[in-house]
């Protein structure tokens, strides 16, 4: 049970390239925290940087009140599962669950006890004498995940630890990740790209961007309410569709596109947009004329892509539209649908900041 | 399962022909000639010679200078095996470290790979040379009375020396090519597992190292048993006394400066089955211990 506090968390490399710009974070105990974000968005670094394998520029990073800036990975207390497992290829899946203790001093049977049990729970009991090459890749990553546990950390690190498994394997371990952690309680820390484990998995999200945190909430309160352009294209899949408009004093206007129940929006800047694919209905009145493009059968639910007639264009793209329907909705290709939305539950961007208007 | 047979051509022969010509033309023939030339005594200007059986083996072979040429060997082998092995291991580890300037430590480290041994013998010569060398006077200003034309262990020290000297950049390249080829996560984890950046080297490194290890050691045994001939052949020629004769310039001694051809095939006869025994101990016994 173990809190992490981050203040002000920066790093700069020596050739001034700047990973991590200004991270405040608290982590409360027992809490699974992801960190998501495009690649090159500092989000592993950030973790890293918890990890002790790379090196705090300025800020401090406490784990219980106690400072770690300068205290070596191995006695920060915290366990890290790699991307491609990263397990000792020279020794049995047992060497490499008992190495970590081993060093620490612990005895024997203590050892035995401890790998076992952890062996136990993660279903890999029958391979503790096999060596890492004789394992496919969802046993290295339970082997990996076996090596933290038998640690008993105050903090689990993940970095990316499903994205070199199959995505149906992926799901499996996303959902044992998920039991393993609520089980142990031990204060999680996961870094993805992928914004569904993202959704899954986090008690809070803190969707990174540029080295920042761009928004940080329960993943249901960062769908509903993003505080950016950023965050609100970034969360939930299908993406959000988003619409170049400007506002007329009653009207948001994009192009021949012309929508009424707006106000209080500034009307000399550009703005954007942003509307769920599941707020859109069909509307014999509605203001989205959409030539049907794509259609992509899920099974419970049918996605209808097409561009909108007569909307601004986006360099020479037409706006694309994604429109969640049900599994019976198979309009014809090349036909047109109208659509409505509910104002009241539509985004509003500013184009150039991307801070959120309404 | 069987197994898909194509039609038999002629190409793949040709493709390894050129091989098996060099192969028959500078190893089976002269190996063929050694062994018929080792059961044969000849007079010493070459005009006639007689089949004497085994008597070349063991006029030489129990000769006290072949015996001390052979414990030479040995003794010469391990310690520039080993040396030269253990300081390009702590070099690679070292400059493997080095972020700053890396590629210039790491070039300076490689220079010598690309000194022949019979050059690194003439350097040897002068740096030890009594009139001139630094390191001669360097030695002796130390309070070593050193004098390698005279001291046998003096002389054993200069050969050791500069075989070391010449082979750590070899063995170098292939640690440091070897430490960067393991992966850097799995370093990362052994961080965050053991502490002690020793403990660490011992458990994790220098086992991954392993078949990097193994392989330079073939390649450092045969280079001390032959390719150091340049050296001693430069440096020292086996003086003082033979101490420093090994087995292959004793056989060149022997047959090229002594004339006795029978004596100097057997002792290359010899030096051959030593080898093969040596092979085979190799990778009977210690790539079992490697893991791949």
């Amino acid at each position: 049970m173990s809190k992490v506090q981050l203040t002000n968390v920066r790093k700069t490399y020596p050739n001034g390239a700047e990973a991590v710009r200004g991270v405040d974070m608290e982590i409360d105990s027992g809490e699974f925290i992801v960190f998501v974000g495009p690649s090159g968005c500092g989000k592993s670094t950030l973790l890293r940087m918890v990890a002790g394998l790379e090196s705090i520029t300025e800020g401090q990073i406490q784990i219980d009140d106690r400072m770690i800036n300068d205290v070596s990975p191995a006695d920060r207390d915290v366990a890290m599962v790699f991307q491609n497992y990263a397990l000792y290829p020279h020794m049995t899946v047992r060497g490499n669950m008992s190495y970590g203790l081993k060093n620490r001093g612990m005895p024997k049977e203590e050892i035995n006890q401890k790998v076992t049990e952890a062996a136990k729970m993660l279903r890999i009991a029958d391979f503790l004498d096999r060596q890492p090459n004789q394992l496919s890749g969802g046993q290295r990553q339970r082997v990996a995940m076996g090596r933290a546990i038998v640690r008993e950390p105050k903090v689990f690190l993940f970095d990316e630890p499903l994205s070199n498994l199959d995505a149906k394997l992926r799901v499996q371990m996303r959902i044992e990740i998920k039991r393993l952690q609520r089980r142990m309680n031990v204060t999680s820390i996961y870094v993805t790209h992928d914004q569904t484990e993202a959704m899954t998995l986090a008690d809070r999200l803190a969707v990174i961007n540029d080295g920042k945190i761009e928004q940080m909430g329960t993943p249901i309160d960062l769908y509903n309410n993003p505080a950016t352009l950023f965050v609100a294209s970034f969360i939930g899949s299908p993406q959000v569709n988003l619409l170049p408009a400007t506002f007329d004093g009653q009207h948001l206007v994009s192009g021949d596109v012309k929508l009424p129940g707006f106000t209080d929006l500034p009307t000399s800047t550009d703005l954007v947009l942003g509307i769920r694919p599941d707020e859109l209905h069909l509307d014999d009145n509605g203001q989205f004329p959409m030539r049907v493009d794509i259609v992509e059968q899920h099974g419970s639910d049918n996605l209808i892509y097409g561009g909108i007639l007569g909307a601004i264009n986006e360099g020479d793209e037409e706006t694309e539209f994604c429109f969640k329907a049900g599994q019976d909705m198979l309009p014809e290709l090349e036909s047109t649908l109208k659509l409505g939305f509910n104002a009241e539950r539509a985004m509003v961007f500013n184009k150039e900041s991307g801070e959120r208007l309404r | 399962m069987k197994r898909v047979q194509f039609e038999h051509s002629t190409i793949p022969y040709l493709f390894v022909a050129p091989q098996i010509v060099i192969i028959v033309v500078f190893f089976l023939w002269p190996a063929a000639q050694a062994i018929y030339q080792s059961f044969l005594l000849e007079d010493a200007w070459g005009l006639s010679s007689q089949f004497v059986w085994f008597r070349n083996y063991k006029d030489t072979i129990f000769s006290e200078s072949w015996l001390q040429a052979a414990s030479f060997t040995m003794v010469f082998s391990a310690l520039v095996t080993f040396l030269s092995l253990a300081i390009a291991l702590l070099l690679a580890v070292k400059a493997n470290e080095v972020i700053r300037g890396a590629s210039t430590y790491k070039t300076t480290l490689m220079w010598a790979y690309a000194i022949a041994p019979p050059v690194a013998g003439l350097m040897g010569n002068l740096m030890f040379n009594p009139l001139i060398g630094d390191l001669y006077k360097f030695f002796n200003a130390i309070g070593w009375d050193f004098d390698h034309k005279l001291d046998s262990f003096d002389a054993g020290f200069v050969v050791v020396l500069i075989a070391v000297w010449k082979q750590v950049s070899v063995n170098f390249i292939f640690f440091l090519s070897g430490l960067q080829g393991i992966p850097k996560s799995v370093n990362e984890a052994s961080m965050m597992d053991c502490k002690s950046s020793f403990r660490r080297f011992w458990t994790i490194t220098f086992p991954l190292l392993a078949p990097t290890t193994f392989f330079l050691m073939v390649i450092n045994i045969t280079y001390a048993f032959f390719e150091t001939f340049g050296i001693i052949d430069t440096t020292t020629r086996g003086a003082p006394g033979g101490a420093t004769n090994t087995l292959v310039f004793k056989v060149f001694q022997d047959g090229f400066r002594g004339a006795d051809l029978g004596g100097s095939s057997a002792q290359s006869v010899v030096l051959m089955l030593m080898v093969l025994a040596l092979t085979v101990v190799q990778f009977r016994f210690i790539e079992r211990k490697v893991h791949y």
